[in-house]
């Protein structure tokens, strides 16, 4: 290994706790990254990885603090830095490039001025220069008409041009090491790998180090050196990217890599025995959801270049009994619109939607409140779409006292067994949504979908807000749920490796056209539109396993 | 741009309008008779001349069915012209003209010295590292609001202008005189500000992109005021709107207190004697202010913050 520059050494982070008492984040943790070289942090949520990267920068939020052990940089020792050396380090030694890139910029002022400002308040260049360069680190970052770019608001740029920003922050004083806390995990796949490869490039270009936080090892494995796994605050075991993927010592790393739904392949099935043509396919007239030539256009505002912008172009699909239909596609292409139009939730501009075997098309009122009980959603963020003041029973429960279904006591014994189907403890229906984990929160959604039987449900990005190793569960929840229960899903989802996990057919949509669709292993292994083969191509750890391929 | 000021123009005309028929129809139903305080000066109005009544009443126009004196009413109003006031037979707009430079001094001073003094307190109440003085500065704009303001001028008087006579007690006199009525009517409008900006700070302070300036290497000063300040000043500028309505009504107490000269003692007074013209003329031309000052903040929202396009919300407000 070349010369080191980031030297952890048996770091202790710990958080004060309300008891008084102190939660230890990061526990006795020896790491190292050399000069230019990608090390990947991987591990789940509550992992302390996010923890050790705010500690290497002195970022940790309130009440946390470094208990012991040092962190030298370049073998300068930053544990006595005064808060005024901090500034020095920070933007300067060490870059961040942050989780989330819709909220990290500000959103009151102009990128290009946001990138200048790191190079003024480093003296790297005034004013002017400085707002030269940002334009030029822009275009570094791979932003098309930097000029133009850089004096527009956050809010006019997508959720990856916003990210390719906060890499041209991250790289604008050269930093020697680029701290990337989950770099990607808010953006769809294509562009996330757009961007980690440009990133990838440039880090490389630079020679700059970089410090790589994940928790999806598929992603680690593609982009790093060494993988360190870390476990509830302990390294459980690092290594060379691709000795730690072809033969994990540790059975956590073993679980996290089982996890990863890009280094698994075929489609999740109950007990991993049950053959796939031994499950109900459902007569060939037994189709749930038929939409046929949907259409549907939104008004833009007065002054804007177009008149109105077609989400939804002439898209036609048929989600058939007990089985998975999924939409794939990028931010934007139009799938969840085309999930708010099946479900009713708008009016489609054009097109006709059949409901079992009924047109609901125009069905309004009370008889489309009937057909409601029907189709069930289930939403991305179990955050958000959970009423924090209320308790899991009463979350459960509403759909059924939406509907007068039973007595008290009857949906009270529904809830129990909702409860115990979606694999919660019973204790959890007295608690609120707030006290749970995201995967649980999610399971209870699964539970409120379910509750009235309803022959449809629609998952919208049920998973994306989740860790790899939660993912994993709920799919799996979801795929018992569907053979225990008979479950219909429309699934929608921009990430062909999960939708490879749970989906017999799947229609790929790009610009608001379904570009593609058939039965989901013939899409993925004999993909016919350009699209989606990048879409393919866009799955973490494909590239780790096929370098793993080529060596055996 | 021009027509989202036009339709907005055009809204504001419907406000005064209403703020207009309101309280036309508000003062009518009150039960005692214009025409008797009139005659009695303020007095006993048991004991006034029938005839007499009946020739003010005709004078007055009051004779007439509450349409048509409503119509009327109405009709000069568009014109600026609100009528004469009864108890002093001045014209009531020219009354609400004259009390009107000197509640404008005062409110204008109010409202500077609360714009400095809020802003300066939320930041002090923010900014400090050691935590004992943030909670020490945050717990005053409580404290701001729930003080009288009747109270405080009384306190104010009592202290500087009778133990130490630095300020006189009374009257119109230069801006020296302006100083302890300012003072007064500022607190109220202070806390508020203060306690909207802090507490809108404290909550930008937590936001991902404070992390990602701390992570450029910005000094605590830059997050503060070049972040921090500026996205959390919406709200504040919110509150600023309703403080300038808050401001004409604490005149009222104000100019009381210290025996003023302007509106606020205007209102006291034609209210005293239900001068109808007087108190209309009030009345609209305080809903004229909201109006304004709503229209201004509306206008100030996008040069605070990009995302806000006043032609599109307007759709929706």
């Amino acid at each position: 290994m070349s010369e080191p520059l980031l030297e952890i050494e048996g770091l202790e982070v710990g958080y004060r706790t309300r008891g008084g008492g102190t939660y230890r984040a990061v526990r006795g943790v020896d790491l190292t990254v050399a000069r230019g070289e990608i090390v990947a942090l991987v591990g789940e949520s509550g992992s302390g990885k996010s923890t050790l990267a705010h500690a290497a920068l002195h970022l940790l939020s309130r009440g946390g603090s470094v208990t012991a052990g040092t962190i030298r940089l370049a073998g300068r020792d930053l544990g006595d830095l005064t808060d005024k050396e901090w500034e020095q380090v920070r933007g300067r030694e060490i870059g961040l490039v942050p989780q989330d890139p819709t909220v990290s910029l500000n959103p009151v002022a102009r990128v290009g001025d946001q990138v200048a400002e790191v190079l003024v308040i480093h003296g790297v260049a005034r004013r002017k220069e400085a707002r030269r360069r940002a334009v030029e680190l822009l275009r570094q970052a791979g932003i098309d008409d930097p000029e133009a770019r850089a004096r527009q608001y956050p809010s006019q740029l997508s959720g990856g041009m916003r990210q390719r920003v906060l890499i041209a922050i991250a790289i604008a004083a050269r930093p020697r090491l680029l701290v990337a806390d989950e770099p990607t995990s808010a953006l769809d796949v294509t562009v996330q790998r757009r961007i980690l490869d440009h990133l990838d490039g440039l880090v490389r270009e630079l020679g700059t180090a970089v410090l790589l936080i994940t928790h999806d090892l598929g992603v680690a494995a593609d982009r790093a050196d060494r993988l360190v796994v870390l476990e509830r605050g302990v390294v459980v075991e690092e290594g060379p990217a691709e000795q730690v993927l072809r033969d994990p010592q540790h059975p956590y790393t073993r679980q996290l890599i089982a996890a990863a739904p890009s280094l698994s392949s075929a489609r999740l099935v109950v007990g991993g025995s049950v053959a796939e043509s031994s499950r109900p396919v459902g007569r060939p007239d037994g189709s749930v959801l038929a939409v046929r030539g949907l259409r549907k256009e939104f008004p833009l505002p007065r002054g804007a270049a177009r008149r109105s912008l077609v989400a939804v172009d002439d898209v036609s699909f048929t989600v058939r009994r007990g089985e998975t239909y999924a939409l794939v596609g990028e931010s934007g292409s139009g799938k969840s619109t085309t999930a708010r139009l099946a479900l009713r939730l708008e009016r489609p501009t054009a097109g006709r939607i059949d409901f079992e075997g009924t047109d609901i098309t125009d069905v309004r009122g009370r008889e489309l409140r009937r057909l409601r009980r029907g189709f069930q959603v289930v939403y991305q963020s179990p955050y958000a779409s959970l009423d924090p003041r209320f308790t899991v029973e009463q979350i459960i429960t509403e759909p059924l006292r939406a509907y007068q279904v039973g007595s008290a006591s009857e949906r009270a014994d529904r809830a129990r067994s909702l409860v115990d189907d979606v694999a919660l403890p019973a204790e959890v229906l007295r608690r609120g949504a707030r006290e749970l984990s995201g995967g649980q929160r999610q399971r209870v959604a699964i539970a409120r979908a379910i509750a009235l039987h309803p022959a449809l449900v629609v998952l919208d990005e049920p998973v994306s807000a989740l860790d790899v190793s939660v993912q994993a569960q709920i799919l799996e929840l979801l795929v018992r749920l569907q053979a225990e229960h008979g479950l219909t899903y429309l699934f929608i989802s921009h990430d062909l490796a999960v939708v490879r996990q749970i989906s017999d057919h799947v229609g790929v949509m790009q610009a608001g056209r379904v570009v593609e669709q058939g039965r989901t292993d013939a899409i993925l292994l004999d993909p016919q539109e350009t699209y989606t083969r990048e879409l393919i191509a866009a799955i973490p750890g494909r590239r780790a396993l096929a370098g793993l391929e080529e060596s055996r | 741009m021009g027509r989202y000021v036009l339709r907005r123009a055009g809204q504001g005309i419907f406000v005064l309008w209403a703020a207009f028929t309101i309280s036309f129809f508000i003062l009518y139903l009150l039960p005692s008779d214009p025409a008797a305080l009139m005659a009695s000066g303020g007095g006993e109005t048991d004991a006034v001349d029938p005839a007499l009544l009946a020739d003010l009443r005709a004078q007055y126009g009051l004779d007439r069915p509450v349409l048509v004196q409503y119509a009327d009413a109405l009709w000069h109003a568009v014109r600026l012209d609100f009528g004469t006031s009864y108890s002093s037979g001045a014209s009531a707009g020219a009354l609400v003209l004259q009390a009107l430079p000197e509640t404008l001094k005062l409110t204008g001073a109010a409202l500077v010295l609360a714009v400095l003094a809020g802003t300066g307190l939320a930041l002090a109440s923010t900014f400090p590292r050691a935590r004992w003085v943030r909670q020490l500065l945050s717990s005053l704009p409580p404290l701001g609001v729930a003080l009288p303001t009747f109270w405080v001028g009384l306190l104010l008087l009592q202290w500087f202008s009778f133990q130490i006579p630095v300020f006189p007690a009374i009257g119109n006199e230069g801006a020296i005189s302006l100083v302890l009525p300012a003072i007064t009517l500022a607190i109220p409008a202070t806390a508020g500000i203060a306690q909207v900006l802090a507490r809108s700070l404290r909550g930008t302070l937590t936001e991902p992109y404070v992390e990602t300036a701390r992570a450029k290497g910005a000094s605590r000063a830059r997050v503060h005021f070049a972040h921090a300040l500026r996205n959390a000043a919406i709200p504040a500028l919110t509150v600023l709107g309703v403080l300038v309505g808050g401001l004409l009504a604490g005149a009222v107490v104000t100019e009381t207190v210290f025996s003023r000269v302007g509106l606020g003692r205007l209102t006291v007074m034609s209210v005293n004697t239900q001068d109808i013209p007087v108190v209309q003329a009030i009345v609209v031309f305080s809903a004229l202010v909201f109006v304004v000052v709503t229209l201004v903040v509306d206008l100030v929202y996008p040069l605070l913050d990009p995302r806000i396009d006043v032609r599109r919300t307007a759709v929706t407000a």
